[in-house]
């Protein structure tokens, strides 16, 4: 059989895009209609999240009810959220002691005595929900993506389970379920906020530690907060574009 | 529970202490860095014309096919859902440079190593096609693409455009593995990968644990067919290996040196990992067993005269110690980059299992695999018919 180039281009040609054209059209077919919006407009919000230290007492209720609200697994290595306790020995913020033990979830056991002339402190953690974060940065499917309203999210349909994200986030606030094998970390309660409610941990925290707030409304008291603390985000130097902004930061803290 | 996080020291994050990449991912730079390496070499006889080292020109393009197609195997493996590994070609994100993994390695085996091998081999494979009989005869056939065109200008052709596909494959054998260090040396939040030297490194170490590869087959091949090893070939083979190690060894130190005189915020804990739970792989056996041992060697055959049968134990040596020390490498970088803390205030362990899906013997058999694949693609295409070494 003869064929030549022209009419072999022709083919394969037509060949290509026309699959592609027929799988596109059959992704969209399945997809089937949008839910109907909600009144909820992602372009509407951005959402941050701050931390005052000096309220927080270690009590491990945002621990605890952020594992139950979100079905976290109950493993001592899997958090959405933790709480770290810092203990700096004469001020040397260069050594300080650190622990954690099931991430703050059963609370701290008493471990310093008081007047022993170091600083002792606890330093809640969670996903920093950066602005130009590094883990969706290297996500190979883009399975986790920066929404509109400033969240950082993770589509767990998609999500390949190759872990390059959790290697990325400087934080340490990403782990792999094991149930499921792909990416988790904290979604700030989306599913309560886009429904006008706070997160699991806010709603919970005794001392009001934990605040989440929505820079773009201007009623929101977090601009208030952070007009009137001194600010700082964990590791500037990463530059990740951090929104979990902290009052009461030591510089021992990384 | 303080047991089940048995093996932390200090303090890690908690989502830190379980390991993130295994073995799988220690073999994955490692393989491809074997497959640049082999094509590397290859290349040196077609594009830079050095002519000592044809008898190993084809043995050279059919190793890298053979671990080629083995690369994304630990990948695969590794991969939480690898069933949707589909989708990194279907909805490849652009910032990530693990998307590009696919295209990359795509263009290498298809545009580059397979068309090379089979427009050099066409001949071959019409002319076994002619002479075969029942299902090899067919197997040939559909290799040579049904095609029975083996005349003068036609093969003419196949010379030019194979010349031209190995010019492209130097760049493209280079891409595949600087790509492969860029994978962790851009990532930011990890000290011990994050430097831009990381690919340039990746590279050199690539080209050595290659050629150490084809060294060594080269050697093992001729000792299995009963042949006389082309000792030419084997001393410049060897030669480069020395000049490429030299160069490697010197990038690391530079990366090394830099590290300890800036000694930034990470230098201590990373200095403690070093001295600690890292020491044995990367000092004893990257370091002086990997690098410092094989160099020496290969660099006293050129001072002294030695015999035949010397250099050979020499340069098998040095070839063993080489794909060790590469190897040791691939897992300090990989393993160590995940050992510590990125709170600098403590280290974790990796706990190696055997009969697991990234357990060691996974590792094993992956690693096994393209040596069968190699004895397969030297049985089909036997690389030395057009030139036997001189006996």
């Amino acid at each position: 059989m003869q064929t030549d180039r022209r009419e072999f281009l022709k083919s394969t040609g037509a060949f290509i895009v026309l699959t592609s054209a027929a799988a596109l059209a059959w992704d969209s077919l399945v997809a089937g209609t949008p839910e109907a919006a909600s009144t909820y407009k992602l372009h509407d919000h951005w959402w941050a999240f701050a931390v005052d230290i000096e309220k927080c007492i270690g009590c491990g209720n945002c621990v605890r009810a952020c594992k139950a609200e979100n079905n976290v697994p109950l493993e001592p290595y899997y958090f959405r959220t933790w709480v770290e306790r810092y203990h700096v020995p004469r001020g040397d913020i260069e050594r300080p002691e650190v622990d954690s033990p099931n991430g703050g979830y059963d609370g701290f056991p008493l471990r310093y005595q008081p007047g022993d002339g170091s600083k002792n402190f606890f330093v809640p953690k969670l996903c920093n929900h950066c602005s130009h974060s590094p883990c969706t940065q290297v996500c190979p499917v883009g399975a986790t993506f920066e929404s509109p309203d400033g969240a950082v999210l993770v589509d767990k349909t998609y999500c390949l389970g190759c872990r390059y994200c959790v290697q990325a986030c400087p934080y340490g606030c990403r782990f792999i379920d094991p149930r499921t094998m792909t990416v988790d970390k904290c979604s700030l309660c989306y599913h309560r906020i886009t429904k006008g409610l706070t997160t699991a941990c806010c709603e919970t925290c005794p001392t009001g530690a934990r605040m989440l707030g929505d820079l773009k409304n201007p009623k929101d008291p977090m601009h208030e907060f952070l007009r009137n603390h001194k600010i700082l985000v964990l590791k500037p130097q990463m530059a990740t574009g951090a929104k979990l902004y902290y009052n009461g930061l030591d510089g021992s803290v990384r | 529970m303080e047991s089940m996080i048995h093996g932390v020291e200090g303090f890690m994050y908690p989502n830190e202490i379980e390991l993130q990449w295994s073995i799988l991912i220690v073999l994955y730079p490692y393989i491809t860095g074997l497959v640049a390496g082999a094509f590397i070499l290859a290349s040196l006889e077609r594009v830079f014309n050095v002519e000592e080292v044809k008898p190993t020109y084809r043995l050279a393009l059919l190793t890298a096919l053979a671990f080629l197609l083995v690369a994304p195997l630990p990948l695969q493996l590794h991969l939480g859902r690898p069933e949707r590994a589909f989708e990194m070609f279907l909805t490849p994100h652009t910032t990530s440079a693990m998307a590009m993994f696919g295209f990359v390695y795509l263009w290498y085996l298809m545009a580059v190593l397979v068309l090379e091998i089979w427009l050099d081999y066409r001949k071959e494979i019409v002319l076994r096609a002619r002479r075969s009989t029942g299902g090899m005869r067919q197997l040939y056939r559909a290799m040579a693409l049904w095609s029975d065109n083996i005349s003068e200008r036609s093969l003419d052709i196949d010379d030019k455009l194979g010349r031209f596909i190995t010019i492209l494959g130097v760049p493209s054998a280079f891409l595949l593995h600087g790509y492969v260090g860029f994978i962790f040396g851009s990532i930011k939040a990890n000290p011990w990968w994050s430097t831009p030297v990381m690919p340039v490194v990746f590279l050199f170490s690539a080209m050595v644990s290659g050629i150490a590869l084809v060294m060594l087959v080269y050697m093992v091949a001729c000792w299995m067919r009963g042949t006389a090893i082309d000792m030419r070939c084997l001393d410049t083979i060897a030669r480069y290996l020395l000049y490429t190690f030299i160069i490697d060894f010197a990038l690391e130190m530079l990366d090394l040196i830099h590290r300890i005189y800036e000694a930034d915020e990470s230098f201590k804990t990373l200095d403690f990992m070093v001295h600690s739970r890292l020491y044995f792989p990367h000092i004893i056996v990257q370091i002086v067993l990997g690098t410092i041992l094989p160099i020496g060697l290969l660099g006293l055959v050129q001072l002294m005269r030695l015999t035949e049968s010397q250099r050979k134990g020499f340069y098998a040596t040095a070839g063993v110690l080489t794909l060790i020390g590469i190897f040791a490498m691939r897992w300090n970088v990989v393993i160590g980059g995940q050992l510590f803390s990125k709170s600098f205030l403590g280290y974790t362990t990796y706990k190696l299992d055997f009969a697991t899906r990234e357990g060691l013997l996974s590792a094993t058999i992956i690693l096994l695999l393209p040596f069968l694949i190699l004895w397969v693609l030297v049985k089909l295409l036997p690389p030395w018919s057009h030139q036997e070494p001189a006996v």
